[in-house]
């Protein structure tokens, strides 16, 4: 069940503010009512955890600079059982650093959210500059079969914006959600419009209220695979939590059968609410011959790419995925049975581009403007691949 | 054993408060000494006098891992070497719980030594137990960070050349506020020291040295469990209040136990409070009171306001 | 669209006056502007740069590719950034911190003695706000009343009214160097130009 409520005003900014990207996700996360914070310094995500120390004691919370992010991680794990709404926020060396945890959390069913203001590499890479290189690894980063919900902010408002969204989601759905950003956006500053604490819709925590005795911490198989009501420590339901396959008591059981019903849940609880999930925008499709895909900073780009083309005759549509994962198959699959080709510009060599590959199935042609990281495309670049598109 | 026997037995157990009965049998060997310090835990936590429900387990990956899920608590079995790290967000997400991390010696001090430090470090008000078996039990016997100099592992076949953590110096040089060490020979004194640790304020670590029956008895032809005890007795020292310098293990050495340190310092979560308190005076509401903390807080308010109005 | 360069070196308040620029052109002042910066080694000691990209409607490429104003206060600033500004751009420079190339006519210059007005008003920490004032005076970009609406958050508030005094200084010598300059007409148009 999931129950709206407006947002504490304690932990709401409101007003305009001129702000960058990691500043705006930390207001985000105390907007949507984020009190527990575990971190560790990372370039370029830093000032995220900078400003919920700053922030937290005045809107009621705690923020914990971790001894690495492995720790950073599994801290919420513990947060979130706790009771509280929790968060943590780094980038690539720090992103790999958490995987195993990201899993335990999926296997747990443990709300949180993560931030990873994406930066160049692979290894240390190019710390201060841009990239979109960890789009795969947030899907498949984590060892075994899970599925994760993965948002791309393209401005630092919409940093604020999907910071609520992604706490939202994770309530609903009881599992992490990532805001894969970048570190342009997260270090530009623009204006951040804060709304006021009656405004913001805020996500609950599905509280259970049944009797103690029959709590079961998990539960498989509902209607549209919607995950069971949580409680929290010290409330008396003496519950167990384990990373192994479990039953709904939350207690291991070792088996194929016990697997595929526990494993088939955690998927489910996603896929099959996929379009409930899915957020993008959408403009000029009818009787495009080409539509560029694209996400993140690189969609703000690619509209420079797109009006030029369309200045020259040439009919584009555009596509901005604010949902990475679940991946909008539906919407990629009709474009692509309509187009000449579709265009996906991305500050990697070619990641989410597989995806648009794997559903257009041959429909029409896919080029990918790739680049090896540590900055934005020139939008003549993603203009070029438009023209080849459209010959 | 058939079905009603195995009923009765979860029925009239007097670990049944304590232990999920319906995950019983355990999967701890005959001999293993995990089970004596879980026996101590439990003895230790009705005596305290503390609410079960207020009290959560944490545990990592291994044998002694196994424990969260066997004790009726709210319980964690996080990964690989992670519990600390798990108890920390749940202290601090939830501070009127008591946690306790119950882990091994590779799980605690290997994979998941550098979270130890840090938590002692910090003063972090959890407990953390670890039963020291020198071995890396679930996996089959491997070294560990505790394996002493020269005792055959499965991946020291010829004896460990490595130099071993001496785990009371360890968490004292870390900054624990309370370090203990006994075996699983001392049940009484470990359920003495755990219910003191419960009762501590600040970081608190107890070491139980006991027996791998299976691998690291075996493997270095020790005998069986019996041996083992036998070993602890005539070997274990008592030496409260010792230098923890002076409490290192050699193999089939002397064993130091006993209450090591003991001493008063803040705990994170008062640093946290006394430093946000000093910033913003009275505007800033305490960080994780407990409940009886709040509600005395607004039944005094109430009664100033009542007062206030006549 | 108007794309801006601040430059000069660590501790000049570089990054500041970007801040207070951007924040108040587009809570103040009605438009957007988007504000970038180099992090990580390369900002710290050195040549030092902020960017702004000011426009009508919602900025897409965040970046500056070719500057219509460029401000330089410091030589190395000067010698790094003054290729890059395009034709017709105004070049706003530190008249005592930065020596130029002989005049080619190729852009416009506005030397300004902001560290000294600073160090009149009392502090040469106020020499960006002097910048300001003096920027504003001479771009039109963004207007006198959204600085100062923009300055509590981001200056001590115990320097707030020294900083408001720095700005108005350079503020004043702007007009003032426009009025000689009138006839002579730049300003907008040809720092779009520039651009284009």
């Amino acid at each position: 069940m999931v129950r709206k409520v407006k947002a504490d005003p304690k932990g709401v900014l409101e007003g305009p503010h001129f702000m960058d990207g990691d500043h705006a996700l930390a207001e985000g996360a105390l907007a949507a009512g984020c009190r527990f914070f575990a971190g560790y310094p990372i370039t370029p995500s830093t000032e995220t955890a900078e400003r919920f120390a700053e922030r937290c004691p005045e809107a009621g919370g705690l923020f914990i600079q971790m001894e690495d992010e492995i720790a950073s991680i599994t801290a919420l794990i513990g947060g979130a059982w706790g009771g509280q709404k929790v968060m943590t926020v780094t980038s690539g060396p720090g992103f790999s650093l958490m995987m195993e945890n990201i899993g335990l959390a999926c296997m747990t069913e443990t709300p949180m959210v993560i931030a990873n203001v994406q930066r160049g590499g692979p290894s240390t890479g190019l710390p201060t500059l841009t990239a979109q290189q960890e789009m795969m690894q947030v899907r498949w980063g984590s060892h075994g079969d899970y599925r994760v919900i993965a948002l791309v902010p393209d401005s630092p408002q919409e940093c604020f914006d999907l910071a609520i969204e992604a706490f939202n989601l994770s309530e609903t759905y009881r599992t992490p959600v990532f805001i894969m950003t970048d570190e342009t956006v997260g270090h530009m500053h623009e204006k951040v419009v804060i709304p006021p604490a009656s405004e913001i819709e805020v996500v609950e925590r599905n509280w259970y209220t049944g009797p103690k005795d029959q709590y079961k911490p998990y539960k498989f198989g509902a209607e549209n695979h919607m995950p069971g009501p949580m409680v929290k420590v010290g409330d008396g339901y003496r519950f167990h939590v384990t990373g192994l396959v479990h039953d709904e008591r939350g207690y291991p059981q070792a088996t194929v059968e016990a697997g595929k019903i526990n494993i088939t849940h955690i998927i489910e609880k996603i896929d099959s609410n996929a379009d409930k999930i899915i957020r993008f925008e959408a403009d000029q499709l009818e009787g495009a011959e080409v539509v560029v895909v694209s996400y993140g900073i690189t969609s703000r780009i690619a509209i420079k790419a797109v009006m030029d083309a369309r200045k020259q005759g040439i009919k584009t549509g555009n596509f901005r995925m604010i949902t990475a994962w679940p991946f909008p198959e539906k919407q990629i699959r009709e474009i692509a049975s309509k187009v000449k080709a579709i265009v996906v510009p991305e500050i990697n060599y070619g990641q989410m581009v597989r995806e648009v590959e794997r559903v257009a199935g041959g429909r029409c042609k896919v080029i990918s403007v790739n680049s090896t990281g540590g900055a934005v495309h020139d939008p003549s670049e993603i203009l070029a691949a438009i023209k080849e598109g459209r010959s | 054993m058939n079905q009603n026997a195995n009923a009765s037995f979860a029925q009239d157990n007097p670990m049944s408060q304590f232990l999920r009965m319906e995950r019983m049998p355990h999967i701890w060997c005959p001999g293993c000494g995990i089970g004596t310090v879980v026996t101590a835990f439990a003895e230790a936590i009705k005596k305290s006098g503390l609410d079960l429900d207020k009290i959560a387990i944490v545990s990592g990956i291994g044998c002694t891992g196994r424990t969260a899920g066997y004790v009726k608590l709210d319980s964690f079995h996080s990964t690989h070497g992670r519990a600390i790290p798990l108890a920390t967000g749940l202290k601090l997400a939830n501070p009127e719980m008591k946690v306790v991390v119950f882990s091994g010696d590779g799980d605690l001090f290997s994979i998941g030594g550098n979270h130890f430090i840090h938590a002692a470090r910090r003063n972090m008000d959890i407990t953390v137990v670890c039963v020291n078996n020198f071995t890396y039990g679930m996996t089959g016997g491997q070294m560990t960070p505790t394996t002493p100099n020269t005792a055959n592992a499965s991946t020291t076949p010829f004896g460990n050349y490595e130099f071993p953590f001496s785990l009371p110096f360890l968490a004292d040089a870390c900054g624990a506020t309370y370090v203990a060490r006994w075996t699983s020979l001392h049940a009484r004194q470990i359920s003495a020291s755990i219910k003191e640790a419960l009762n501590h304020k600040g970081f608190s670590f107890i070491e139980v040295i006991a027996p791998c029956t299976t691998l690291y008895q075996r493997r270095n032809r020790l005998g069986d469990g019996l041996d083992a005890l036998e070993y602890y007795q005539n070997d274990a020292e008592i030496a409260h209040g010792i230098d923890t310098r002076e409490v290192d293990i050699g193999y089939q050495s002397k064993i130091k136990i006993g209450k090591f340190v003991e001493r008063d310092k803040p705990t994170y979560l008062e640093n946290v409070n006394q430093k946000y308190t000093n910033v913003l005076g009275d505007e800033y509401q305490l960080y994780g009171k407990t409940t009886p903390e709040k509600e005395a807080e607004a039944k005094a308010k109430a009664e100033a306001a009542a007062k206030g109005a006549v | 669209m108007m794309e801006v360069r601040f430059s000069g070196f660590g501790g000049q308040g570089i990054v500041r006056c970007a801040l207070i620029t951007g924040k108040a052109i587009s809570l103040y002042d009605n438009k957007f502007a988007t504000m970038t910066q180099s992090f990580g080694p390369e900002a710290r000691g050195g040549a030092c740069s902020s960017q702004l990209v000011v426009s009508e409607s919602r900025v897409l490429y965040p970046y500056v590719t070719v500057p219509g104003v460029l401000v330089a206060l410091s030589q190395e600033a000067y010698n790094l950034y003054e290729p890059e500004l395009g034709n017709g751009g105004i070049l706003i420079v530190e008249q005592d911190l930065v020596k130029q190339k002989p005049d080619t006519g190729r852009v416009q210059v506005f030397p300004v003695p902001a560290t000294r007005f600073a160090e009149e008003l009392g502090n040469r920490l106020f020499a960006n706000l002097v910048v300001i004032g003096f920027f504003a005076a001479v771009t039109k970009c963004v207007t006198p009343d959204a600085v100062k609406k923009a300055l509590p958050e981001l200056v001590p508030g115990r320097f707030l009214k020294a900083n408001i005094q720095a700005f108005d200084k350079g503020y004043a010598y702007g007009n003032e160097i426009m009025a000689a300059k009138s006839g002579a007409s730049v300003t907008a148009d040809a720092m779009s130009e520039g651009v284009e």
